[in-house]
C-alpha cells in the first residue's frame, strides 16, 4: 500500500511531531534530573541516587533525539539543512553541552574524590540545563520567523547571528522549555525515590509547574496579539513536488491563530497543557507520584503540540523572504523516500516502544541509599 | 553564493578531525562487544565464575570507551546539517534514509540495552543477560552496516537520479543503495578491522598481567579468546580486503589508480609498485620497486582486465567536464521555464555528467563560460594527491601483516603452552595496542581523502557542499571541539589506564591480585 504524496506529507508532519515529543517525554526527565542534581541532591549519596534513577535508561532516551535528527534528515532534508546551519552557533553550544552527559554519568563515580565528583555534577547540570534552553529558544524563533532565503540553486543564505536569537520572545520560550522539563524530571524523581529527596522533588515540581504555566500563558497572549504569524496565499498543488520559493506567503499579526478559528477543537491542546501541569501539582500534593508523572507527560505533549499545530503547515518560516518559508508541503523528501521511511517508522517504532517498556519493567522499583551502598563499585 | 574557500577548508578540517576522533572509539565498541558475548556465552554454558568476572571487567573498559563513542557520534550526525547544508539538501533524499534507519533499527537497540547490560546482572536470568549483551553487539554492528551503506553511496552513488524540479538527487531504488557492492565490502572490512583492534586491546592488556605474573588464570583465558578472535578477524580483513570494491564506480577507479600510483595504463596484468615516492608534479613514481603482474591480479582478480592509469583517467575526466558544461546549459534552460519535451530530453541525455560540470563552479559561477585554462584546472582537481594515498595505503597493509604475525604466533604458543617462555611476544602484544588504531585511521584517510574532490563521487563536488557560514562561526566551533575533545581524551585515557592496571581487582570480588595482596598484608 502506498499513500499519495499529499497524505504522506501530512503523515510525516505527524511523525516528526511524534519523534520530537518522544524525545521531550523520554529524554526530558533526564534533562530535568540533571537540572535538579546540584540543588536537591545535598550529599554524594543523594546525588548518586538521583543519577542512578536514570542511569540504566538515559542512553536509550537520548536516542530519541538522534533518531529524530536522522528522521528529519531523511524525511525533511530541507528543514534539517536549514535549521542546523542557520542556528549554527546555538547548535554547537547544544552539542558541547550534550558531551557532558555520557561521560559524566559513566565517569563521575569511578573516582572517589570530592572535587572530581562535584565537577562532574555541574557538568551534568549543564548537560541538563542548556539543551532544553536552546530547544526552547530555537522553537520561539521558529514562531517569530528566521532570517533566511534561497538562491536559484537552492543554496540557503542565513542572515543573522547567535545573539539575534536571544529576543525577549525567544528567551521566554526557553524559560517555558526549561521549566517544563524541570517539572517532568521532578515528577520522575518522585516515582523513583523516597523520603527527603522525594519531598524536595515535590517542592521543585510545584515551583517549576507554576513557572511553566505562567510562561506558557504569557507566550500564548504574545503569539495572539504581539507577533506576526505567516499565512500561505498561493502555492502549487500539494500533491506535487515543488521548491519552497514558488509559493507566496504573507506575514500578518495574529496569523498563528488561524488554525484555532478553522479547527476550534485545537483549543483542547493549550488547555491540556495547563490542565496537565495543574493536575501534576495536585497529584503531587496527594502523594500520587505515578499519576503526577503521567500528568506532567500530558502537559509536555500538549505544550509542544500547541506550538507545532499553531504553525501548521509552516515548519520554519522565513522572516527575511516569507516565500522561502519551509512548510510541510515543500520541506519533504521525494514521494518514494517518504514512503520507505513511513514503513521504517511503522515497523520499528512499536518495536522500540515494546523493548523500552520491557527494560523499564526490569529496572522498576525505587533507588535508595541501601542500593548505592550495595553497588558501591558498579552503580553510577 | 557559494561559501568562501576558508569556510570550505575549515569545514573539511573540522569534519575530518571530528570523524577521525569519533573513530578512535568505534572500533573497540564493534569488536569488544562480540568478545563480551563470547566470554559470557562460556559463562552461561560452563557456569564458571571467572568468565562472568571477565565479562564484567572487560565490560567496564567497554563502558569507559562506549561513553566517548556516544559523545563523539552525536557530533557527526549534527555536522551534515550544520556544516554541509547544501550537501544535506542535495542528497538528503537518499543519504538521510540509511542514517534514519540506523537510528531506528540499530542505535536504539544498542543504546537501550547497554544500560541493562551494565545494571541488569542481578535482575535477569543468565541466558536473558547474555541475550541483552548479544543485542548490544548486534546493535552496534548493525549501526556500522547502515552508516557504511550511507558512506558507500558517497563513493558509488547508485540508485539515484537528479530531479531539476527540486534541484537535488532523488531516490530511484533503495535496493540498489542497500546492496551497493562498495557498501557491502566496506562494511565487512570496517567491522573486521574493529574486531582486530579489540582483539589486540584484550591481547595486549592480558599480556601485561601475564608479564606481571598476576591474575594469570584470568589473563590467560582472556588472552586465548583474544588470540582466536583476532586471528580470525585479521584473516577476514586481509582476505576480504577493501580492494575488490575499488573496481566498482567511477571515482573508485581514480582512487585505485592513486593508491597504486598507476600513472600510465599498462597492458594487463599490470605490475604492482611495492614502495616508491610518488611525484605528483612530474606524474611518476621515483625509486619505485615493482613486482610484475601482481597489481592486475589483486585489483581486477583477472589476468586480462586493464587498470586505467591516472593520465588516461584525466583525459576521460576532461571530456566529462566539457559534457558537464553542456549539461549545466541544458539545466539552465529548464530552470528558466522552458520545460518542453526537447529541453527535458536534452538534459536527461547529459545529466550524468552534470557533477563534472559543477567542478568548474570553483573557478566560474556561470560554468558555461569556462575557459580552457579553467577546464584544465578542474581536470587536475579531479585526481586526489597521489603520495598520501599511496603511502598511507602501504602503511595500513604493512601493519595488517604485523597483526597477522602477532595473532598467529600468540595462538601457536598459547596452544603449545609456551607463552611464558616468550616474553618478547607478550611485550610486543602490549606495545602494539595502539597500532590497529593507526592502521584504521590511515585506512579512513585513504578512503575519504581518496574520494576528493567529491563528497558524492561524480555528482557533487566538496567545494559546493559546505554551508554558507561565517569564518568566525567555524573558529568558534573548532575551538570548542579542540578544548572539549582534548579534555575528554585526557580523562578517558586516565580512567582506561587506571582500570586496565587495576585489572579484575576493580570488580571488588575479593578474589584478585590487589585485594589478595591487601588481605595477606593485613594477616601478616
Amino acid at each position: 500500500m502506498m499513500f499519495d504524496y499529499e497524505t504522506l506529507k501530512i503523515i510525516w508532519w505527524a511523525f516528526v511531531g511524534v519523534l520530537l515529543i518522544g524525545f521531550a517525554l523520554m529524554d526530558g526527565f533526564d534533562f530535568g534530573v540533571g537540572i535538579l542534581l546540584p540543588f536537591i541532591g545535598k550529599t554524594d549519596v543523594e546525588r548518586r541516587i538521583m543519577i542512578n534513577t536514570i542511569g540504566p535508561t538515559w542512553e536509550g532516551n537520548q536516542t530519541w533525539f538522534i533518531t529524530a535528527g536522522g528522521a528529519l534528515f531523511a524525511a525533511w532534508p530541507l528543514a534539517y539543512a536549514a535549521a542546523f546551519s542557520g542556528f549554527y552557533v546555538a547548535l554547537m553550544i547544544l552539542l558541547f553541552s550534550l558531551f557532558f552527559r555520557p561521560v559524566g554519568f559513566d565517569y563521575r563515580s569511578k573516582i572517589a574524590d570530592t572535587r572530581w565528583r562535584s565537577t562532574w555534577d555541574w557538568a551534568l547540570f549543564i548537560g541538563g540545563f542548556v539543551p532544553p534552553l536552546i530547544f526552547g529558544v530555537a522553537f520561539g524563533n521558529l514562531l517569530l520567523g528566521v532570517p533566511f532565503h534561497y538562491d536559484d540553486t537552492m543554496r540557503l543564505e542565513y542572515v543573522g547571528g547567535f545573539l539575534d536569537l536571544l529576543t525577549p520572545f525567544g528567551l521566554l520560550s526557553g524559560v517555558v522549555s526549561v521549566a517544563m522539563l524541570t517539572m517532568h524530571g521532578a515528577a520522575f524523581l518522585r516515582t523513583k525515590t523516597d523520603g527527603v529527596l522525594a519531598q524536595r522533588a515535590g517542592r521543585a515540581l510545584i515551583i517549576a509547574a507554576m513557572l511553566m504555566m505562567l510562561g506558557f500563558a504569557a507566550g500564548g497572549l504574545w503569539v495572539a496579539f504581539g507577533i506576526d504569524g505567516f499565512r500561505i496565499l498561493t502555492m502549487p498543488d500539494s500533491n506535487t513536488a515543488f521548491m519552497p520559493v514558488v509559493k507566496t506567503v504573507e506575514r500578518v499579526r495574529g496569523a498563528w491563530m488561524d488554525n484555532y478559528a478553522r479547527w476550534p477543537l485545537m483549543w483542547a491542546l493549550p488547555l491540556a497543557g495547563f490542565g496537565g501541569a495543574m493536575l501534576s501539582i495536585l497529584l503531587t500534593m496527594r502523594q500520587r507520584a505515578v499519576a503526577a508523572f503521567l500528568s506532567s507527560g500530558v502537559a509536555v505533549t500538549a505544550v509542544i503540540l500547541t506550538a507545532g499545530a499553531s504553525m501548521f503547515p509552516f515548519v520554519m518560516p522565513s522572516s527575511l523572504d516569507p516565500n522561502s518559508s519551509l512548510t510541510a508541503w515543500d520541506v519533504v523528501a521525494s514521494h518514494k523516500s517518504l514512503g520507505i521511511m513511513f514503513w521504517v517508522v511503522v515497523i520499528f517504532l512499536p518495536l522500540i516502544i515494546t523493548y523500552t517498556a520491557w527494560i523499564y519493567r526490569v529496572m522498576r522499583g525505587k533507588v535508595d541509599a541501601a542500593h548505592i551502598a550495595a553497588n558501591e563499585h558498579s552503580a553510577y | 553564493m557559494a561559501p568562501i574557500e576558508e569556510v570550505i577548508n575549515l569545514s573539511r578540517l573540522q569534519f575530518a578531525a571530528t570523524a577521525m576522533y569519533h573513530f578512535l572509539f568505534v572500533p573497540l565498541t564493534l569488536g569488544l562487544s562480540w568478545i563480551l558475548v563470547i566470554m559470557e556465552s562460556v559463562y552461561v554454558m560452563t557456569g564458571r565464575e571467572v568468565y562472568r568476572d571477565m565479562t564484567k571487567f572487560w565490560g567496564k573498559l567497554f563502558a569507559i570507551n562506549f561513553a566517548m563513542g556516544v559523545t563523539t557520534g552525536i557530533t557527526l550526525e549534527f555536522q551534515f546539517g550544520t556544516n554541509w547544508s547544501y550537501y544535506s539538501h542535495y542528497v538528503g533524499d537518499i543519504f538521510g534514509t540509511p542514517l534514519a534507519i540506523e537510528g531506528m533499527m540499530a542505535f536504539f537497540m544498542e543504546s537501550s540495552f547497554v544500560g541493562l547490560m551494565f545494571f541488569g546482572w542481578q535482575r535477569l536470568s543468565k541466558p536473558a543477560h547474555l541475550g541483552v549483551t548479544f543485542l548490544v553487539a548486534l546493535g552496534s554492528n548493525l549501526s556500522a552496516l547502515w552508516i557504511l551503506i550511507a558512506n558507500g553511496w558517497m563513493n558509488n552513488p547508485v540508485g539515484a537520479e537528479f530531479n531539476f524540479e527540486t534541484m537535488r538527487m532523488e531516490l530511484v531504488s533503495m535496493t540498489q543503495v542497500i546492496f551497493n557492492p562498495v557498501a557491502q565490502v566496506k562494511f565487512v572490512h570496517t567491522v573486521a578491522s574493529g574486531y582486530v583492534a579489540a582483539s589486540m586491546f584484550v591481547l595486549g592488556v592480558s599480556s601485561y598481567y601475564l608479564l606481571k605474573a598476576r591474575d594469570t588464570g584470568f589473563a590467560l583465558r582472556s588472552f586465548a579468546i583474544a588470540a582466536a578472535f583476532g586471528l580470525a578477524s585479521t584473516l577476514s580483513v586481509i582476505v576480504l580486503g577493501d580492494e575488490s570494491g575499488y573496481t566498482a564506480g567511477e571515482v573508485n577507479k581514480v582512487k585505485l589508480a592513486s593508491i597504486e600510483a598507476e600513472w600510465e595504463t599498462e597492458a594487463a596484468p599490470a605490475a604492482f609498485t611495492v614502495i616508491g615516492l610518488p611525484n605528483d608534479k612530474a606524474e611518476r613514481t621515483d625509486y619505485a620497486i615493482k613486482i610484475p603482474y601482481l597489481m592486475g591480479l589483486i585489483a581486477t582478480r583477472s589476468t586480462d582486465t586493464q587498470v586505467t592509469g591516472i593520465k588516461d583517467l584525466k583525459i576521460q575526466n576532461r571530456e566529462r567536464i566539457i559534457r558537464g558544461m553542456e549539461a549545466y546549459a541544458a539545466l539552465s534552460r529548464l530552470k528558466s521555464g522552458d520545460k518542453s519535451p526537447e529541453a527535458r530530453s536534452a538534459f536527461n541525455e547529459l545529466k550524468k555528467d552534470l557533477g563534472y560540470g559543477l567542478l568548474l563552479k570553483k573557478y566560474t559561477s556561470n560554468v558555461i563560460d569556462a575557459t580552457p585554462e579553467q577546464i584544465t584546472k578542474a581536470t587536475n582537481d579531479s585526481i586526489p594527491k597521489v603520495a598520501p594515498l599511496f603511502l598511507g595505503f602501504r602503511l595500513m597493509v604493512g601493519l595488517g601483516m604485523l597483526f597477522l604475525f602477532i595473532f598467529v604466533t600468540s595462538f601457536y604458543f598459547l596452544i603449545r603452552r609456551r607463552l611464558s617462555k616468550h616474553r618478547w611476544l607478550l611485550k610486543l602484544a602490549l606495545f602494539s595496542i595502539p597500532l590497529p588504531w593507526v592502521a584504521i585511521e590511515t585506512g579512513w584517510m585513504v578512503a575519504e581523502y581518496g574520494r576528493q574532490p567529491w563528497t558524492i563521487s561524480g555528482v557533487l563536488p566538496t567545494h559546493l557542499s559546505a554551508s554558507t557560514l561565517q569564518v568566525n562561526d567555524l573558529y568558534f566551533s573548532l575551538a570548542g571541539f579542540m578544548t572539549f575533545y582534548t579534555l575528554l581524551l585526557v580523562v578517558e585515557l586516565y580512567l582506561m589506564f587506571k582500570y586496565a592496571r587495576l585489572g579484575p581487582s576493580s570488580l571488588h570480588t575479593g578474589k584478585y591480585h590487589f585485594e589478595q595482596a591487601a588481605n595477606q598484608n593485613s594477616h601478616a
